[in-house]
């Protein structure tokens, strides 16, 4: 099993995902420069966080264009596991390969502070470690998180359980998205992360490669990673 | 070959360059002959005060600057410390005031930028940064000199385009910004101070400097392009006063572009790691003039260089402009005569401009070229390290009658002081600033901030966690610059202390007014040997920093205000403490060093000078609380003891507020908890509850580690007295048993929490 960790230009989540893995989870894990038109040998992607290319235009526009986004695209219509973490969410989108667009924040500010997530599946490689309803702790960092989509896209996220996280409070309870205190960055019905219809690519805004020692403040990040080792180990056995 | 002579240098035309004419006839003295335009240029921007320490020299070699942690102090890009294990820990602080008063949000997103170059030019990778900020008042204040709605509407827009600034730069770039302080005070309206201070770590077997080697060597230019801005930033802005003109300074403020730094920082390191790096250095103030002649001196040889090739943003740009240009994200590098290659294909993987610009020479000289036609020739020395040192006149200012001191209250219950004390800007909560930044990237952030006294990041591959402070008190100085300048370094060195670290090494950034002005140098001499004395006695050596003078606008200059970074090793990480208090019915203890409690009348004139007395009665009078050395390294000394021992849960310093806000912030810290505190009251109650002396901290426990909390305190010559407990719900001082402060600790939190971000809001 080996873990690929994209690494654009302006990527600077890039370490701390390289870190999670490697370090704190002990897998096999590689960079892959944003030029490279191979990612053969890894078995999941992380998409890190980071500024691609500056994002002086829409964030991710110009990194899905980059050699390793067709790789990453032919890797995940082939069922292979990808994370997409904030600018990796907001290239996913880019690309196609997760519905919807994202906006600047509610209040047009970066906005870095902790959140609690609600798991709102299991059904998903990125989840299956979880309990459904739990409640994780982890930080979000962006200047554009406001995740949107139109009312259509929004009823078949909902339909094929396609919402994986959704903002909420700390006891997991409440569901009012109009709460900054809740939704910091207003995201339609308080979406943090959504995957793919075929359930292999996640994208989400907080960063659970942050949250991984509990000397940062929160471990609550190694259910998402954890997961997909898991899940990944389980194929592994299976398909042997 | 003869310099190109196009217009004849009148000595109106040095006057407009800042040059007095006596610094014009040196000039002509050591070239022999006139100069020419882009010669006069080069001399104007390197003999400015920004870049010559012309005014500031003679006074800073009072400063210690040796240390045993110490690998490279002042003079290089930052200052290089010692942390173990072969790492070094690279560090500075810099200003950028006068640019973040003309265009707040480029000015102070280029203060960010500029000091992460000078970390990244040693070779070490930036792993944090801080902001000491002071901005003029966003709420309306009483008392003589309050700001006028003009000045606070002024003020707003000013500071949140710096806020918006750093975090844009520093968000981008992928630094941490973990902390720092925000003051507000009606002395920087119009004159705001930003002052950014980064952390790198190095190798110490892999660091890099500045100075150029081998003759024959080439020159390499890496990264942007460059342009017309910033011409002239370190000469005609930073080393002036403002005016009613200032606005039109705009074009001298420099555009940032932190993903190009990004950029620049790992093709820097890579192309470092090729081995074919022999010296390096950013184009920051006084861009390429600057950083070619720096190199040239330091290492005792020549460069030449033909502009020609020098990357350019557009047609037409003069020689003149290319080298006084401040266009950022650019180095200046030295490679290996026959690797060059190696090095340029590293910028080139980055995408990033690298031309050879020129070569090593060994006759000390810098020679700029042109399409071939001499432009400049200089000696490199003359530019860099031969410019005009000054003994400015000094005289103390007269001071006229003081101003009345505060008079004790007869009342004993003082929560809605308190309250109001809460909601002053400086001491409200600063999450609407720190919201902004991405302090938790490259995920080492151990304590966020507003959770601690000091900004902690662990050390990756270590035990080990680093932990920064900066602090000055400009009140403070304007009363007493020699005082109030210990304060700075004593107070950033117990902050230090506070999180479990010991002080090391100290940066600092010096913000005074114009020079020229004999009680401005009176003020900067009586700050510098209040430095040095605290240094010297808290074995604190300073590594680097900066000095700016100028911060005056329409004649008024700021306070003194010498802002201390104190950086500090903690040798085991998990032991690293926040302020925040943990755990409902641990102890709360102060610990105090003094020896001897002042007298009331002394009280009374410390209070007179504390933020207590300048929120609640508009007064700023008196004196900076006494100061004792020997009692703050005792302090010190206990902190680091009891922090390592594991023997408290959190510990804070007496601060903006005094102890009343010290026990209020612990409990901010950790929502949901407060506490209930009975002090043996020998003084009037609002100098026990709100005096600012120093040599304290307030420490909780759990409730069986009091006896060796004393036990390591005693050994210290410290006292630790039980005061309190922790709890829920209601926060309480008691004084000798009767009430003092008493209020829901939620409400006090929401008082404290919104303050800053109601003050913005549109009325």
């Amino acid at each position: 099993m080996k873990f690929g960790v994209v690494v654009f230009p302006g990527s600077n989540c890039d370490d701390d995902a390289y870190h999670a893995v490697g370090s704190v989870l002990g897998q096999p894990v590689e960079f892959l420069w944003h030029k490279s038109e191979q990612i053969s040998g890894c078995d999941a992607i992380i998409l890190p966080g980071g500024f691609a290319f500056g994002d002086y235009l829409r964030t991710g526009a110009l990194a899905r264009f980059s050699p390793v986004m067709q790789a990453v695209e032919r890797f995940a219509r082939r069922g292979g596991l990808v994370l997409g973490v904030c600018n990796g969410f907001q290239i996913l989108l880019e690309s196609g390969l997760l519905p919807g667009a994202m906006l600047r924040n509610q209040g047009l500010r970066f906005l870095c502070r902790h959140t609690h997530l609600r798991v709102e599946t299991t059904d998903t490689p990125f989840t299956c470690g979880a309990h459904e309803g739990q409640v994780l702790k982890m930080p979000i960092a962006h200047m554009a998180g406001n995740y949107f989509c139109d009312a259509s896209t929004l009823a078949e996220l909902e339909e094929h359980d396609q919402i994986i996280l959704r903002y909420t409070a700390a006891d997991g309870g409440t569901v009012d998205y109009t709460d900054p205190n809740v939704n910091p960055n207003g995201s339609i019905a308080g979406i943090a992360g959504i995957c793919n219809r075929e359930r292999n690519v996640l994208g989400m805004m907080p960063h659970p490669e942050r949250a991984i020692e509990a000397g940062l403040g929160s471990v609550d990040g190694l259910v998402i990673l954890n997961s997909m080792v898991q899940s990944l180990m389980q194929h592994a056995t299976a398909s042997a | 070959m003869s310099v190109t002579q196009t217009t004849q240098i009148s000595p109106e035309v040095a006057a407009d360059h800042g040059l007095t004419p006596e610094e014009y006839a040196r000039i002509q003295k050591i070239l022999g002959r006139d100069p020419n335009i882009t010669e006069l240029g080069i001399f104007s921007v390197m003999w400015s005060e920004h870049c010559s320490y012309k005014s500031s020299r003679v006074h800073l070699r009072r400063l210690p600057t040796q240390g045993k942690h110490v690998v490279q102090g002042p003079g290089e890009n930052a200052g290089v410390v010692d942390i173990g294990e072969g790492l070094c820990a690279v560090f500075k602080m810099e200003s950028h005031n006068h640019p973040s008063f003309v265009e707040p949000f480029q000015g102070a997103a280029t203060g960010v930028g500029g000091i992460l170059r000078d970390i990244f030019t040693m070779g070490a990778r930036p792993i944090a940064v801080l902001d000491s900020l002071r901005f003029g008042p966003i709420v309306a204040e009483q008392g003589a000199g309050a700001a006028s709605p003009e000045d606070i509407a002024q003020n707003r827009r000013i500071f949140d385009g710096v806020i918006r600034g750093i975090s844009f730069y520093g968000n981008c770039f992928g630094v941490p910004t973990v902390g720092g302080e925000v003051v507000f005070d009606s002395s920087y309206s119009r004159n705001p101070l930003v002052n950014v201070l980064a952390l790198g770590i190095a190798r110490r077997d892999q660091l890099f400097f500045a100075r150029a080697r081998g003759v024959g060597n080439p020159v390499i230019y890496a990264g942007a392009k460059t342009g017309r801005d910033g011409i002239h930033g370190a000469s005609l802005l930073a080393s002036a006063e403002f005016s009613e003109q200032s606005q039109e300074k705009r074009p001298n403020v420099q555009v940032g572009d932190p993903f190009m730094e990004k950029l620049l920082l790992e093709a820097c390191l890579e192309a470092m790691r090729t081995g074919a790096v022999l010296a390096i250095q950013d184009m920051g103030a006084a861009g390429l003039t600057s950083s070619s002649s720096e190199m040239a001196s330091r290492g005792g040889m020549g460069i030449e260089i033909d502009l020609a090739r020098v990357p350019q943003r557009e047609t037409g740009i003069t020689p003149y402009e290319i080298m006084l240009s401040e266009s950022q994200e650019r180095m200046l590098l030295i490679a290996e005569r026959g690797r060059e290659t190696e090095v340029l294909k590293v910028f080139e993987k980055w995408g990033l401009d690298a031309v050879e610009i020129g070569r090593v020479t060994d006759n000390k000289k810098l020679r700029v070229l042109n399409h071939g036609e001499l432009e400049a020739e200089i000696s490199a020395d003359a530019i860099a390290e031969q410019g005009p040192v000054y003994e400015r006149p000094i005289a103390e200012p007269h001071r006229g009658a003081e101003p009345p001191l505060i008079e004790f209250s007869a009342r004993s219950i003082f929560t809605e002081n308190f309250r109001r004390l809460l909601a002053s800007p400086t001491i409200a909560s600063k999450e609407w600033i720190f919201g902004q930044y991405d302090y938790q990237v490259l995920t080492n952030t151990r304590v966020l901030p507003g959770g601690g006294d000091a900004a902690v990041v662990r050390i990756k591959g270590t035990p080990r966690a680093l932990a920064l402070a900066t602090d000055g008190n400009g009140r403070w100085c304007r009363l007493n610059p020699h005082l109030g300048a210990m304060h700075a370094v004593a107070e950033a060195a117990r902050n230090v202390a506070c999180s479990g670290a010991r002080p090391v090494a100290a940066t600092n950034c010096l913000n005074f007014g114009n020079p020229e002005k004999p009680e401005v140098m009176w003020e900067f001499r009586e700050a510098i040997d209040g430095i040095a004395e605290a240094c010297r006695e808290l074995e604190i050596p300073i590594t680097g920093g900066n000095v700016s003078f100028y911060n005056e606008t329409l004649g008024r200059a700021i306070a003194p205000t010498p802002i201390l970074g104190v950086l500090g090793i903690i040798e085991n990480a998990n032991r690293a403490l926040g302020m925040g208090f943990q755990q409902a019915g641990d102890a709360i203890l102060l610990l105090d060093a003094a020896k001897n409690p002042p007298s009331t009348e002394q009280q009374r004139r410390e209070l007179s000078s504390s933020e207590y007395a300048k929120v609640i009665h508009g007064i700023e009078s008196g004196e900076p609380p006494r100061l004792d050395l020997a009692e703050e390294k005792s302090l010190v000394n206990c902190l680091v003891a009891l922090a390592a021992a594991g023997a408290v849960a959190s510990a804070h310093d007496m601060s903006d507020g005094g102890l009343a806000v010290a026990l209020a912030e612990s409990g901010f810290a950790s929502e949901g908890l407060a506490a209930q505190v009975d002090l043996p009251a020998a003084a009037p109650f609002e100098a026990e509850l709100f005096g600012e002396r120093g040599a304290r901290a307030v420490v909780s426990a759990r409730p069986d580690f009091v006896s060796r909390i004393a036990e390591i305190a005693a050994q210290y010559a410290v006292r630790a007295q039980r005061i309190g407990k922790v709890t829920q719900g209601e926060f309480r001082i008691q004084l000798n048993g009767q009430m003092a402060i008493r209020g829901s600790a939620e409400s006090l939190r929401q008082v404290w929490k919104e303050a800053i971000q109601q003050a913005l809001q549109p009325e």
